[in-house]
């Protein structure tokens, strides 16, 4: 197809500046990573954009790696991403088939639900809840439990499962299959898509999360990740990581390892992120049409 | 008669609501159980006596945070950010998907939505740590401030840039995920009425308004809706990382003034008054909101 001349301005225009919006989302993280490997005193003189490292070295990641609190953090991360999804997808697919059925309270239920999406007792009664009456204070359900359901996830769950055709299922009932059968032989199987979507989405946001951590753990030892690097990344504080240095030194060898240890962190999601992201893309679709 | 037929549906649809049980427990204890905890902002609430045992007080906590010297300060804060994220922050992502469908070249327009989204899967604890870094003074914002003659100075520390720099990081981190919603609905217009417009001589501009806009303005009005009714709502998370009491003056809101004073200094009665009086008025925005909608547009939540 022939374009006119302003409209060839325009794609041209308008591809210049998709491109500078895309340099300017991917700037920092390069930018970060050029830091981290370069050498501290360098970096601290230097200001300004960073196209390469100053001078190179990868002492940053070994003091990152040889730091006790951001392994065990990475640690402990884990265990609580990998609980905290299991459980998520487990509540989350059992009301979402329950919830795509019908049966008499289904409409009641589905108020009761939404209205939670859009009103709630605040901060300080869930702290109350959970820390107080629950007694949660201090372990890992705490941070697991009062999220173990998310209703906009739940929502878009329940709308993909709609689109299940009702006689499939109901010829596995002829086949005498329960409820529970048919949840686990066709229905499970038909949404692998949308649970795949929900894994990223819940993962991700245990990954991320640390306001909970804050304020229901106690001991340093079961810190998840985030904890740790909020205490390197806003509070600055790299000394345990750089002791043996000169005092000068120290603030200097600080600069290098905030890079390096937001490249740590992060790493995990900018690896998976290339390949899932289709994905999730889907899962926002999904809700977005049928909504 | 109603029983009856509960009894009926109970046994009939007995496997669901087994099911279903885990489920209504959750909401029950997680959602709803600190809905009716929040009862203690009209009693002087301590953790010894326990919610029943705790005095009455009536609006007494309500009628203290009105007269507080903090209240100005806080909505202040609080409607600016969400004033400036309303103005900026909402029509960015629209923008950014009109843009986006424009383009032709398939593997393009792929890379520009796969960069786009990413920021959005950072954790707000790494996304402050870009801020902190960046706004320091040797820090990449200074070199293009001072590269356009300014001086450079600790941009986070002074209050007069607080709300520009959480604006705009807010919109560096969320304008390409917010913009999938718009993308999908624009997919959704039918491409004949493109034919059609190009028939009666419509440019691509004029396409843009009569076909192109009007295909997604019920998906922008829902969206609207939503975002009024979470006005007082500015999150806590990015504030109470980034803030300090040298930039209390413009970064304070709501939801940090409760996390402050309820966790930080244990006044569970006051601030659960300021959360349930923030929950109630956006509550409200969102109801009205709606039924303005419903009237005017015929668009609607509910």
């Amino acid at each position: 197809m022939r374009l006119s001349l302003p409209e060839r301005a325009f794609s041209v225009f308008n591809g210049l500046l998709l491109m500078l919006l895309a340099v300017g989302t991917l700037y920092p993280f390069y930018h970060v990573l050029m830091a981290s490997f370069s050498d501290s005193k360098q970096l601290i003189a230097h200001s300004g954009v960073l196209l390469r490292p100053l001078g190179f070295q990868l002492d940053a990641y070994q003091a990152v790696l040889d730091n006790p609190n951001i392994l065990n953090g990475y640690r402990n991360t884990i265990v609580i991403v990998v609980t905290g999804t299991l459980i998520n997808l487990i509540m989350t697919t059992v009301a979402a088939y329950a919830l795509s059925r019908t049966f008499m309270l289904k409409n009641t239920l589905l108020m009761m639900i939404v209205f939670t999406m859009f009103f709630s007792g605040g901060l300080i009664p869930n702290f109350l809840l959970v820390n107080n009456f629950l007694h949660m204070g201090g372990t890992y359900w705490a941070l697991i439990l009062p999220s173990a359901i998310n209703s906009w996830n739940l929502i878009v769950m329940i709308t993909s499962m709609r689109s299940i055709p009702e006689s499939l299922i109901e010829s596995a009932r002829m086949d005498g299959a329960g409820e529970f059968r048919v949840l686990l032989r066709i229905v499970v199987p038909l949404s692998m898509p949308v649970i795949s979507v929900m894994l990223l989405y819940y993962g991700v946001a245990h990954w991320n999360s640390w306001f909970q951590a804050l304020l229901y753990l106690r001991d340093r030892e079961t810190f998840p990740l985030q904890l740790i690097l909020r205490e390197i990344l806003i509070f600055k504080n790299t000394e345990s990581m750089s002791i043996g240095a000169g005092v000068g030194d120290q603030e200097a060898i600080g600069e290098s390892i905030r890079y390096a240890t937001i490249m740590v962190a992060t790493l995990p999601i900018l690896l998976v992120y290339p390949f899932l992201q289709k994905y999730f893309v889907k899962g926002v679709m999904v809700g977005a049409i049928k909504e | 008669m109603m029983i009856r037929r509960l009894k009926d549906d109970l046994v009939k649809n007995k496997a669901i609501y087994i099911m279903l049980l885990p489920v209504v427990a959750y909401y029950i204890i997680f959602k709803y159980a600190p809905m009716s905890g929040a009862v203690i902002a009209f009693k002087d609430f301590s953790p010894g006596k326990g919610i029943w045992h705790s005095p009455w007080v009536g609006l007494d906590n309500f009628k203290d945070f009105f007269e507080s010297y903090y209240f100005w300060r806080i909505i202040r804060n609080t409607l600016l950010i969400s004033f400036y994220d309303l103005v900026f922050g909402f029509p960015a992502p629209i923008i950014l998907a009109l843009l986006i469908n424009e383009v032709r070249l398939a593997t393009f327009k792929r890379f520009v939505q796969t960069v786009s989204y990413l920021p959005h899967f950072i954790s707000t604890v790494v996304i402050c740590g870009f801020i902190v870094e960046f706004t320091s003074t040797g820090g990449i914002i200074n070199s293009i401030i001072s590269f356009f003659g300014g001086t450079r100075s600790a941009l986070l520390g002074d209050a007069g840039n607080f709300r520009t720099i959480y604006v705009s990081s807010q919109i560096w981190q969320e304008i390409g995920w917010s913009s999938i919603i718009y993308l999908a609905a624009l997919s959704g217009i039918n491409p004949e009425l493109y034919e059609a417009a190009k028939i009666d001589g419509a440019g691509r501009w004029k396409q843009t308004l009569n076909v192109t806009l009007p295909g997604i303005t019920s998906i922008i009005v829902i969206l609207l809706i939503l975002k009024t009714g979470s006005l007082l709502d500015v999150g806590f998370e990015k504030i109470i990382l980034l803030y300090s009491p040298m930039t209390y003056e413009t970064a304070d809101v709501i939801s940090s003034f409760v996390y402050r004073m309820g966790i930080g200094a244990n006044d569970y009665s006051f601030t659960t008054a300021v959360g349930l009086f923030q929950s109630i008025i956006n509550f409200v925005l969102l109801f009205s909101a709606n039924s303005l909608s419903r009237r005017l547009s015929g668009n609607k939540i509910w």
